[in-house]
C-alpha cells in the first residue's frame, strides 16, 4: 500500500508517455544509459568468435562467418531494471533461431557467456521465435565497445541485463544455471510489465 | 562472487526521513527511518518509490551512503532535468515519508574482512557507496591499506570532505588523493585534471600490489578510469564498476 509523498508531483507532461509502452515502475530517457560491472573489454574482430555449446557437436563463427549470416533490422524498446525504459530503438543483428538452426538440440535453457566474464540465463522459449538476437549495430552505426560492441545479445522483452553485452556464446543446458546478476539479488527470468526486478518479485 | 544479496521477497517499506545534510552544492545526504529494515552490505542500493497526491509514482535507485554499522543513509546529486532528485535535493524535510526497498545488489560490495588491498576510484557522487566501504572499513576498526583518488569539480563540490580528511587522519591506512577538474583553490596541492593514465599511476596502488578495485562514478569517467586502471596491468576482473548519473535523469 503506497501513501502520498508530501509535495511530490509528476514533473513530465502525462501525454510525453505513449500509453502501454512503459512498463510499471519504469520511466523514459532519451539518452542511453550504460551500466556494465567491470572495464569495458576490446576484442579484436580478428580474433573473435561466437559458438554454441552443448549441443550435439559445438558450432563457431568467425566475425566474418557470422556477419555473413542473413540479418534484420530491429526496432524494439528497451527496459532497464535500474527502471529507466527507451522507446523504438533500432538495432541491426543476426536472429538466435539462425544460430540455433546450425545446431541439433534438446535443451530447454540457454546460458549466454561474454568477454569479461559476464553470464545470464535465460529459457531458451525467451531467446527462439524472433525473440532475441546477436545484436552488432545501433542507430545505423557499429555497436559501441561501452553499450557491448562488437556483439551484443539482444532480449528486448526481458530487462536489458539479459541484454548480455559483449557475448561470445551460448552454452545449451538441461537446468536453469544462474548467470551473473541471478546469482546477485536479480530476478530469474526477468520480465519488465511483471516487475520481476529481484529474488522473490 | 558471493550471493546472498537478498533472501525473500523485497517489499516496499514505509520510510521517514529524520535527517538532512547539504553536503555540497547540489547534494544532500537523507537519514531515514524504516521499520522493518534488514540491513545491508557497504556498496549496496536500495529502489525509492514516490507517490503523488494523484497516484503518479516514480522509482529509482540510489546507492547507500551509510555503513552496515550505521542505519539507512543515502545522498543525491540534483540533476536538474530529472524528477526525483529534485524533491529530494530541495523539497523533502525531516518528517516526510516515502517508500524504499533493499539492499539490492551482491557484487559491487566490499567487507572489512576482506583483506586485500583497497582502491577506490569515484567521480563526483560516485563517492556515495565507495563512502559507505570507508565508513564500513572505519566503523570495523579495519586498517586494510586503502587509497581513494577521488575526482570533484572543484573544492565545494568535494562531498563528505571533512569527514574524508577526519578518517585520513586516524593514520589507520587510509590515504585520499584529490583531484579538482574545474577549479582549484590557491595554493592547491592536489591534482587538477581528469583522470588520466599518469594521474593513477602515481596515485593508484600499482597493479603488483592487487587491490580489490571500485570505481564508481559517471560513464565518461568509468570509462577512463577503469580503461586506465587495465592500462597499468590491473586484472580486469579485480576492478569491479559502477555507472550512473545517466541512471535516466533521476
Amino acid at each position: 500500500m503506497s501513501f502520498v509523498s508530501r509535495g511530490f508531483r509528476r514533473r513530465r507532461p502525462e501525454g510525453d508517455v505513449p500509453a502501454g509502452r512503459v512498463p510499471p515502475g519504469q520511466h523514459l530517457v532519451g539518452d542511453f544509459p550504460v551500466l556494465s560491472v567491470g572495464p569495458t573489454p576490446r576484442m579484436p574482430l580478428a580474433d573473435w568468435h561466437f559458438s554454441i555449446h552443448g549441443g550435439e557437436e559445438a558450432v563457431r563463427w568467425t566475425w566474418d562467418e557470422f556477419r555473413a549470416l542473413p540479418s534484420e533490422t530491429i526496432t524494439v524498446d528497451i527496459h532497464c531494471v535500474t527502471s529507466w525504459s527507451k522507446l523504438d530503438t533500432v538495432w541491426e543483428g543476426v536472429s538466435v533461431d539462425t544460430l540455433l538452426d546450425a545446431v541439433q538440440h534438446e535443451a530447454s535453457y540457454v546460458s549466454a557467456f561474454c568477454d569479461g566474464g559476464y553470464t545470464t540465463n535465460l529459457p531458451i522459449e525467451d531467446v527462439t521465435d524472433g525473440k532475441a538476437w546477436i545484436a552488432f549495430g545501433y542507430d545505423g552505426e557499429p555497436l559501441e565497445p561501452e553499450h557491448g560492441g562488437p556483439a551484443r545479445l539482444l532480449v528486448p522483452h526481458l530487462y536489458l541485463w539479459k541484454s548480455a553485452k559483449w557475448v561470445r556464446g551460448l552454452r545449451l543446458r538441461d537446468d536453469d544455471e544462474q548467470g551473473f546478476w541471478e546469482s546477485n539479488g536479480y530476478h530469474r527470468r526477468g520480465d519488465p510489465w511483471r516487475e520481476e526486478r529481484y529474488w522473490g518479485d | 562472487m558471493a550471493g546472498g544479496a537478498v533472501l525473500g521477497r523485497l517489499t516496499w517499506l514505509p520510510a521517514e526521513v529524520v535527517g538532512i545534510v547539504e553536503e555540497a552544492p547540489r547534494v544532500r545526504t537523507l537519514r531515514l527511518e524504516a521499520p522493518g529494515w534488514g540491513g545491508h552490505r557497504a556498496g549496496q542500493h536500495v529502489d525509492l518509490r514516490l507517490t503523488a497526491e494523484d497516484g503518479y509514482q516514480a522509482q529509482r535507485s540510489y546507492s547507500l551512503a551509510s555503513p552496515p554499522e550505521d542505519g539507512l543513509e543515502i545522498t543525491i546529486e540534483r540533476l536538474d532535468d530529472g524528477e526525483v532528485s529534485p524533491y529530494l535535493v530541495d523539497e523533502i524535510r525531516a518528517g516526510d515519508r516515502l517508500e524504499l526497498r533493499g539492499p539490492i545488489g551482491g557484487y559491487f560490495v566490499w567487507a572489512a574482512s576482506q583483506a586485500d588491498p583497497l582502491l577506490l576510484v569515484a567521480g563526483g557522487s560516485g563517492i556515495v557507496p565507495l563512502m559507505a566501504m570507508i565508513r564500513h572499513r572505519a566503523a570495523a576498526g579495519s586498517d586494510v591499506p586503502t587509497r581513494l583518488v577521488y575526482s570533484s569539480r572543484s573544492l565545494a563540490d568535494v562531498i563528505y570532505r571533512r569527514e574524508l580528511e577526519a578518517l585520513a587522519d586516524r593514520g589507520d591506512g587510509l590515504e585520499v588523493f584529490h583531484t579538482l577538474t574545474r577549479s582549484q583553490p590557491e595554493g592547491w596541492s592536489g591534482y587538477a585534471r581528469r583522470i588520466d593514465v599518469e594521474l593513477l599511476r602515481e596515485a593508484a596502488w600499482p597493479a603488483e600490489v592487487e587491490p580489490r578495485i571500485f570505481v564508481c562514478g559517471s560513464t565518461g569517467f568509468v570509462e577512463a578510469a577503469a580503461a586506465g586502471l587495465v592500462e597499468l596491468g590491473h586484472e580486469p576482473r579485480r576492478i569491479k564498476t559502477e555507472r550512473f548519473g545517466a541512471t535516466g535523469g533521476g
